[in-house]
């Protein structure tokens, strides 16, 4: 059943229109531009949750246009689409309160929430795309968004790590764009469809399509931040707060991992890319990024250094998944992919406010800021005990479905490896909860930075992420949890 | 008979410099007129175009080889239509950018000489009316550059017009020597005429000749201070629209009188890989704004002859369409940047890379304007130039040369290096030494730039449509 496809380009269109106007209001006309943020970000989720009904109920949305001779330009809303864009305009959404707290008295607000919309458009663009060729137009646009808020404080130091995630990603970009041109002079088309789309290259030619799965992988994999990519990710975190989540658990990190979904799946197609023995070189890289991540995690003292080693360990898990080609796996990839976005949102939230609240940075300056803060340590606590893998929070159910895929596709190093990422994931998480809560802070000096209060919107958003996080585990069965939606989602892929 | 679209796109911008020049009291206005008037011209013969294919006008009557005939097909109305909204956003920058009476009273007839010109070249079909066409060209084109009237504006400017009078002359010798061989100088007559080792060196002359003009590496030594150092909607007119003419008198060239060999394609290639590589280093080196965005023509006019050599002499017959996107979309983006940057100058005051971010004043629009130009000199998507650059690698690909599909990325790179310098001189705010000043708003003189760098942009979302209207009348399938 085909609907008037004007659906999934409104939810494009909500944030990229919302972008100019963001750019050319004024800097003192704060309360329209909260006013416009909130009321575009509020109906993005209203018009993603109808598309997501929709949806459900066997509607396919197809909208495209050609803009080169067989090219087409070319938007669509499967599940898998679905998954992704409800993360990210619900993020967003929190994201937004929480920034505009965060940026409240700041300068250059405007340029930075219409490259904020822009962002989210991108990442809409992503996620909804329906061939190689859209991917990567908005793949390139995400880029070019978040490039000047990774550098919105200004200083060298931010331009530096400017300049560096500017030349990975635009490098990643590039070999996408290298990819996607091979693939179509190889197959005649780019289109992502389950299954799919290289039977007959693989016939014809089986190195070349070994090659284009090297190449499309490690370009989106720098964006995934697969080692020895990931570089850019700890250098990026001179980024504000809001931006440094929204990167981490969103937009950027997440566009690559969901890249690699939409190769592995629908442009090779899970027995293909199998076939040619890709998976299991793939397996290896994200199991070796999962164990280095938690490692240089641990040594890190800066707050948000820590988190984003993390990141680039959690991630990998969602690679993980699908290169093990096995359904189980798979649900668990899918299901972490919104479920570390949730978790990892949180703890960036929180590390802000301990920032902004409390001048506290670093893990070492960590002691008693529990009870000077229970709210914000309380959200963070229950993210950092979710990616341990405590049940049953949300990191439990994909660490679960994982290792039951590893058994599953008959790879059983997959559960070492899951109890030895946890332990490590508790060996630099419970110093943090362990500081926050039983350690009694030190006696404020006369010079130390004093005790400033946050207000609401940097209150709340870690708390509702928190709560969401404790419901994604807890309900992880009921009908329309990430994990249902899920199972939908790696039926297709998979074909049964 | 005279008021057929083709011949008013010619006499319109003539009569318009004869007037600003006899009366500067109301050069201004009758420019704009002048300026309007061609594009309505140009306007009417597109919708001919789309209707016939191909238009052909012989003046007065006679017809080829006796007298001079005007064609128009597609690509030739798609350069004139993009010279056309080019000149008319250029205009309007510059009615605010131009600083004193003596650059206003010869602005104007320059610059409607030039468009002369470049309309005259873009529909001529004989050799001799084209060697005419090239030196009125120069006349504006040398005349623009003085037109500063600073020291280095003179000396770049000379410098201009003897590497433009030296290439002229290169290209009128390959004319006379084709005439005194087949003694016609019409398309129709060249491509009828046999290939000999005296037309093959009359083919060497003029190619040459072109090549200084369009100023190709090794060639381009003339380019980077005469387009610095001129004024902003001169730098913008000299660096995106008269390199064009000659680059697109190679390419009708090349189909009437085709390169003898393999080689010369690649060589061609080979002049275009150096280009964009010795380009992109001195782009990577310079101190100044305005001769980065200079250096910057350098390289995209490599690319444009690697997107021509893309998939050596067999996909001569498609290559072209790849070489003309990319000079579309440089001709907007480039007249965009170099706007851009001559505004940035003006409110900044100096145009040092290294001290921009020094500045308490940020002209926020200007600089917006210029990344988004950027974005499609780098060929990001969805720009032109990422059309562009997309159509030159496919091509290259799917004939297995991938040499050139390398050094497209290693110019990419490049690109995305030099142009993030100034990206950071706009960005930072940490060596300012007051308080930043309050944003001052929209600038009339900033509406002109941000729309042509948008149309670099957004007219890559039209790349279909763009395409298959400069296949129509076969502008290089069929003979005409």
């Amino acid at each position: 059943m085909t609907e008037t496809p004007f659906l999934p380009l409104f939810i494009l269109l909500t944030s990229l229109l919302a972008s100019p106007i963001l750019f050319a209001l004024p800097e003192s006309a704060a309360r329209l531009r909260t006013g416009i943020n909130l009321g575009v970000a509020a109906l993005k989720v209203a018009l993603v949750a109808w598309l997501g009904w929709k949806v459900s109920q066997g509607v396919i949305y197809d909208v495209s246009f050609t803009m080169l001779p067989g090219l087409e330009f070319k938007l669509q809303a499967d599940p898998l689409a679905i998954l992704f864009i409800s993360l990210s305009a619900i993020l967003w959404l929190i994201t937004t309160v929480y920034s505009v707290g965060y940026l409240e008295r700041g300068p250059h607000r405007a340029r930075f929430f219409g490259f904020f919309s822009l962002c989210v458009a991108a990442t809409v663009g992503i996620a909804m795309a329906g061939n190689l060729f859209t991917f990567l137009i908005f793949y390139e646009l995400l880029t070019l968004a978040t490039y000047p808020l990774v550098i919105h404080r200004g200083t060298a130091e931010a331009l530096r790590a400017g300049r560096i995630y500017l030349i990975y990603t635009l490098a990643g970009g590039l070999v996408l764009l290298l990819g996607t041109l091979a693939l179509w002079v190889l197959a005649g088309t780019t289109d992502f469809s389950p299954g799919g789309v290289l039977d007959q290259v693989v016939t014809e030619n089986r190195l070349a399509a070994q090659m284009l799965f090297v190449v499309l992988v490690g370009a989106v994999g720098v964006k995934a931040a697969l080692v020895p990519f990931h570089a850019w990710l700890p250098i990026a975190m001179v980024a504000p707060a809001p931006v440094s989540a929204l990167l981490h658990a969103v937009a950027v990190v997440k566009a690559g991992a969901f890249g690699i979904m939409r190769v592995v799946y629908e442009v090779f197609g899970i027995e293909t890319a199998q076939a040619l023995g890709m998976t299991a070189p793939l397996a290896a890289m994200a199991a070796i990024t999962i164990l280095y991540g938690s490692l240089k995690a641990i040594t890190q003292d800066d707050i948000k250094k820590r988190l984003a080693y993390s990141t680039v360990s959690q991630v990998s898990y969602i690679t993980l998944g699908v290169a093990l080609a096995s359904p189980i796996a798979a649900i668990g990839a899918l299901a972490h992919l919104i479920h570390q976005g949730l978790m990892k949102i949180t703890m960036f939230m929180a590390a802000g406010n301990l920032a902004e609240g409390l001048g506290v940075k670093k893990v070492s300056q960590m002691d008693g800021v529990g009870r000077a803060m229970p709210g914000t340590m309380l959200a963070f606590s229950t993210a950092a005990l979710a990616m341990i893998g405590l049940p049953p929070l949300a990191g439990f159910v994909s660490k679960w479905y994982l290792a039951q895929g590893g058994l599953d596709a008959g790879a059983g190093w997959v559960i070492a490896l899951l109890l030895g990422s946890s332990l490590l994931n508790a060996l630099y998480f419970l110093p943090m909860l362990h500081r926050a809560w039983f350690r009694d802070g030190k006696e404020q000096d006369g010079d130390a930075p004093a005790k400033q209060r946050i207000g609401w919107m940097l209150a709340a958003p870690p708390i509702t992420t928190a709560l969401m996080v404790l419901a994604v585990g807890g309900f992880a069965n009921a009908p329309f949890s990430p994990l249902e939606w899920t199972r939908f989602v790696v039926a297709i892929e998979y074909q049964e | 008979m005279m008021i057929d679209p083709l011949t008013l796109s010619i006499f319109v911008p003539l009569f318009g410099a004869i007037l600003t020049f006899v009366f500067p009291r109301v050069a201004t206005v009758s420019a704009l007129l002048a300026v309007l008037g061609t594009c309505g011209a140009v306007f009417v013969l597109a919708l001919k175009i789309l209707a016939a294919g191909e238009v052909l006008v012989p003046l007065g009557g006679w017809a080829p080889p006796l007298g001079i005939t005007l064609r128009a097909d597609g690509l030739s109305v798609a350069m004139l239509a993009m010279t056309a909204l080019v000149g008319l956003l250029v205009s309007l920058g510059a009615l605010e950018s131009l600083r004193d009476l003596r650059q206003r009273q010869y602005f104007w007839p320059l610059w409607l000489l030039l468009l002369t010109g470049m309309n005259g070249v873009y529909l001529s079909t004989d050799l001799f009316n084209l060697y005419v066409m090239i030196e009125v060209i120069a006349l504006g084109a040398v005349g623009l550059t003085v037109l500063s009237g600073t020291r280095e504006a003179v000396r770049a400017g000379l410098e201009y017009m003897y590497a433009s009078i030296l290439g002229a002359l290169l290209f009128l010798m390959g004319v006379g020597f084709i005439y005194l061989q087949i003694g016609r100088l019409d398309f129709a007559g060249l491509i009828a005429a046999e290939a000999s080792g005296a037309t093959s060196a009359a083919l060497a002359l003029m190619v040459v000749g072109l090549l200084l003009k369009t100023a190709l590496f090794p060639l381009h030594f003339w380019l980077p201070a005469a387009h610095a150092n001129a004024t902003a909607p001169a730098s913008a007119l000299l660096s995106g629209l008269v390199v064009k003419a000659a680059l697109y008198i190679f390419l009708r060239l090349s189909t009437y009188m085709p390169l003898p060999d393999e080689t010369l394609v690649t060589l061609i290639g080979a002049l275009g890989a150096g280009a964009v590589l010795w380009g992109g280093v001195q782009a990577l080196r310079t101190e100044r704004l305005k001769l980065l965005v200079a250096w910057s023509t350098v390289v995209q006019i490599g690319l444009i002859f690697i997107a021509f050599a893309r998939a050596g002499q067999a996909g001569l017959t498609e290559s072209w369409k790849a070489a003309a996107v990319l000079i579309l979309a440089h001709g907007m983006a480039k007249a965009a940047m170099f706007l851009a940057a001559g505004r940035i100058k003006d409110e900044v005051g100096h145009d040092r890379i290294a001290d921009l971010d020094k500045s308490e004043i940020r002209p926020t629009l200007a600089q917006f304007t210029f990344a988004i130009a950027a974005i499609s000199l780098i060929g990001l998507p969805p720009s032109l130039g990422f059309i562009g650059k997309w159509s030159l690698m496919e091509g290259a690909m799917a004939a297995g040369y991938w040499h050139w599909v390398a050094v497209t990325m290693i110019g990419t790179l490049m690109s995305v290096a030099y142009f993030s310098r100034v990206f950071a001189g706009f960005l930072r705010f940490d060596r300012m030494r007051g308080e930043l000043s309050e944003h001052k708003g929209w600038a009339l003189a900033d509406v002109a730039p941000l729309t042509l760098a948008a149309a670099a942009i957004s007219l890559g979302l039209m790349a279909a449509p763009i395409l298959s209207f400069i296949e129509l009348g076969y502008p290089f399938g069929a003979a005409p």
